[in-house]
């Protein structure tokens, strides 16, 4: 016998799954306001009374016929895993279409509970369910509450013990599919559980004297509809009223015809503009404490007569860089994550979906592809795996290998340094325009994603687009403060473990490769060298291409990578001042147009390590990870070149002219 | 008074409606009925997309966006505006 009582949460997409799954484990797997957040499966332990318990949390599905991938996955963990206890979670908001699931997995298991969740959120908009009621029609256990607060909690978990425990025995309703009842009865007769015989059933009706297969597919389905309307017919009220919702009133500025655009605009120049502004000072404190530690350190080392060469290796290789990481990559983003997950708690994100669709449309995507962006600008590794929401596999694949072209989280502060550096300077009003710069930045991304993905869909993933059903989730507000919280902790945890599990080995690896020379050469300008005819066409350097290879593993090192390989043979540390940098980059012949093309070259190049794994995992096809790193590359490159080449050609036509 | 309005895709902000037949097939079929789109269900046209496609309905508590194309397989009885 298990020692533990394994229980597995199930439900439509979006009625807070992962909420409860929080709740009765106290980890913290990030949720959102958005169907389709959870794309992946997650097990949870918690003792409670005594026992053990396992949670799983699987993505939403509409229904155990599947049509995506991740919804797959979701059934394959009801119909194969054994758990003790599936829990079917329900919007209080909504109980009848939540109930579809419900009818299904009663169909293959007793032993169903069920949770009732957003009781808090339901009441306020005048809905009450009667759980009693719920509870006699469904002929299991039915627990309300709201398991952001927690409130339900426990007794869901006793519910699940009893039912274990065998104490409770639950027999769900099942619904009645009419005629077809005699064969399926036949066929429970032989062995199968109700649910593979309607499955068999549905499978090939010709089989079972339905020669109609369409008319008795849809009695299946529409008997299950009739069931689930039933059973919430008279258990929930709903107070009548005839003023639009305060949802509908949201929902008619945010997807206007005339103000939806102005506002996706403005929200991103706000958050970049509070990310810009909020990261300058944390920055700034954060380098001048570390140079200072760094001058103290290496006086004491001098001190404990350990040879130059270490002590230059640890400080300005290994130190310099990882502190480098800290101070100029950290604040930014420990800011603009918050913030994005606020959005995203809300219940925006689905609405720029909305929004756009019908330039993906036109491109042969999906609309949904904008959800896997708005993903990719915090990481676009978590944006490729998110690509499961997307049902058609064509347009799975077009918005997978487009999605690096959106800069991710960890590119944003380059992108942020180079602007203060080359075209804002630091007045008064930098913030603003630096914050207008990115939003410029994110526009010209998704120009280039989509028609990347028209190119796509009319060459290699040929194909028109499939059905689109997008859900529109309620606006919730976001418990800001929790949310902030726990964002920006885990945004500086994740920073500080890449600056040392990455940038560490990088800096040493490029003080080494700067310090160490074959024959006369250094070994570092033999390989800038080399790339160095290459860069120049593009309008950069080898140094920066270099970087840019370097920075393979993690998108944050590649300023400082490049600063590293630039003064390798002074030092870093006497500098008080993060934008000393400039110097540096003037001093090695940057101009406005290396500035521009390497901004293109950080948007438009290979994806980090880590996406291109996650990618590799997705699509399960080498050539496709290969043809996802190639693509943006050739694109990148191909800009740059044209940005110097034009560039070029008007400097000398200006110098003729004049 | 009663308009008659064949299919979902002409229905107009605010106009309520009854479902009456679906003429999408295989999976999309499936995902309509689970979504709600079973004959005789309430529906309200609530929004188009600032760019005119997909609309959102609201459709048996929740609201879903169907592009004019895949709306048009499914036919209704406009009842009333709201």
């Amino acid at each position: 016998m298990k020692d533990y009582v394994a229980v597995t949460l199930a439900g439509v997409p979006n009625v807070g799954k992962s909420t409860v799954f929080n709740a009765l484990t106290g980890l913290r797997r990030h949720t959102g306001n958005w169907t389709g957040k959870t794309v992946d499966c997650a097990v949870g332990y918690f003792d409670r009374g005594g026992k053990h318990f396992s949670v799983s949390d699987i993505p939403g599905a509409y229904s155990l016929f599947t049509h995506s991938p991740e919804e797959d996955e979701a059934k394959r963990y009801i119909l194969e895993e054994n758990s003790d206890v599936t829990v079917v979670i329900c919007d209080a908001s909504s109980v009848e279409r939540c109930l579809v699931p419900f009818f299904q997995i009663g169909e293959a298991t007793d032993r169903v509970a069920v949770f009732v969740n957003l009781c808090d959120e339901a009441k306020k908009n005048g809905i009450s369910v009667d759980l009693r009621m719920l509870e006699d029609r469904l002929g299991v256990p039915v627990v309300g509450g709201s398991a952001r607060w927690g409130d339900g909690i426990d007794k869901l978990v006793s519910v699940c013990a009893d039912i274990a425990d065998g104490k409770i025995s639950p027999s769900p309703a099942k619904a009645d599919y009419g005629d077809a009842e005699n064969v399926i009865a036949r066929l429970i007769e032989t062995g199968m559980s109700r649910w593979e015989a309607v499955r068999s059933i549905c499978d090939a009706p010709e089989n079972f004297g339905y020669p109609d297969a369409k008319a008795l597919r849809d009695r299946v389905a529409e008997s299950t509809a009739a069931a689930c309307k039933a059973a919430a017919r008279g258990t929930v009220t709903r107070e009548k009223s005839d003023r639009p919702s305060r949802n509908e009133k949201i929902d008619r500025i945010l997807t206007g015809r005339l103000t939806a655009f102005p506002i996706m605009a403005l929200l991103l120049i706000g958050i970049f503009f509070l990310t810009v502004k909020g990261a300058n000072y944390p920055s700034e404190g954060l380098w001048t404490v570390f140079s200072f530690v760094l001058r103290h350190l290496k006086s004491a080392l001098e001190a404990a007569c350990l040879p130059p060469s270490l002590i230059s290796f640890l400080c300005d290789g290994v130190a310099g860089t990882t502190g480098w990481i800290v101070s100029v990559m950290l604040p930014p983003m420990a800011i603009f994550f918050p913030l994005f997950t606020v959005a995203e708690d809300l219940g925006y994100l689905p609405r720029v979906a909305f929004d756009l669709d019908r330039c993906f449309k036109g491109c042969g995507g999906c609309g949904k592809q904008a959800l896997c962006m708005c993903m990719g600008l915090g990481c676009n590794a978590v944006g490729v795996s998110g690509c499961r929401i997307i049902d058609s596999k064509r347009e799975r694949l077009i918005a997978t290998v487009t999605n690096s072209f959106i800069p991710c989280n960890g590119r944003f502060p380059t992108v942020l340094t180079l602007c203060a550096l080359f075209f804002t300077g630091s007045g008064r009003s930098s913030g603003l325009v630096s914050a207008a710069v990115l939003t410029l930045a994110v526009i010209l991304s998704v120009t280039v994603t989509l028609l990347t993905s028209l190119v796509l869909s009319k060459t290699v993933l040929k194909g028109r687009p499939s059905f689109f059903t997008l859900e529109l989730p309620p606006y919730r507000t976001p418990n800001i403060i929790e949310t902030v919280k726990r964002s920006v902790l885990d945004r500086t945890l994740f920073v500080l473990a890449r600056a040392v599990s990455v940038a560490a080995p990088a800096g040493a690896v490029i003080w080494l490769l700067s310090n160490i020379s074959i024959g006369d050469t250094v070994i570092l300008s033999a390989i800038t060298d080399l790339f160095d005819p290459v860069g120049r066409i593009m309008g950069l350097d080898g140094v920066i291409l270099t970087a840019f290879l370097l920075s393979l593993p993690a998108n944050e090192i590649t300023l400082p990578v490049m600063i590293m390989a630039y003064t390798a043979s002074g030092t870093l540390s006497d500098q008080s001042d993060v934008l000393f940098i400039g110097e540096v980059m003037r001093q090695n012949g940057w101009n406005t147009l290396t500035a521009v093309c390497t901004l293109i070259f950080t948007l438009f190049h290979w994806p980090c390590s880590t996406t291109l794994l996650t990618i590799k995992k997705e699509t399960g096809s080498i050539p496709v990870t290969v043809f996802s790193a190639l693509l943006p590359t050739a694109i990148g490159a191909g800009l740059c070149a044209a940005v110097t080449a034009i560039s070029e050609l008007a400097s000398q036509v200006l110098h003729r002219i004049f | 008074m009663t308009e008659k309005k064949d299919r979902l895709s002409q229905m107009a902000p605010g106009e309520k409606g009854r479902v009456s037949e679906l003429f999408a097939e295989g999976s999309f079929r499936r995902r309509l009925q689970d979504a709600g789109f079973c004959p005789g269900e309430e529906v309200v046209c609530l929004m188009r997309s600032p760019l005119g496609d997909p609309t959102a309905f609201s459709i048996r508590g929740c609201v879903i966006a169907l592009r004019n194309g895949d709306a048009s397989l499914v036919s209704v009885e406009a009842e009333y505006p709201r």
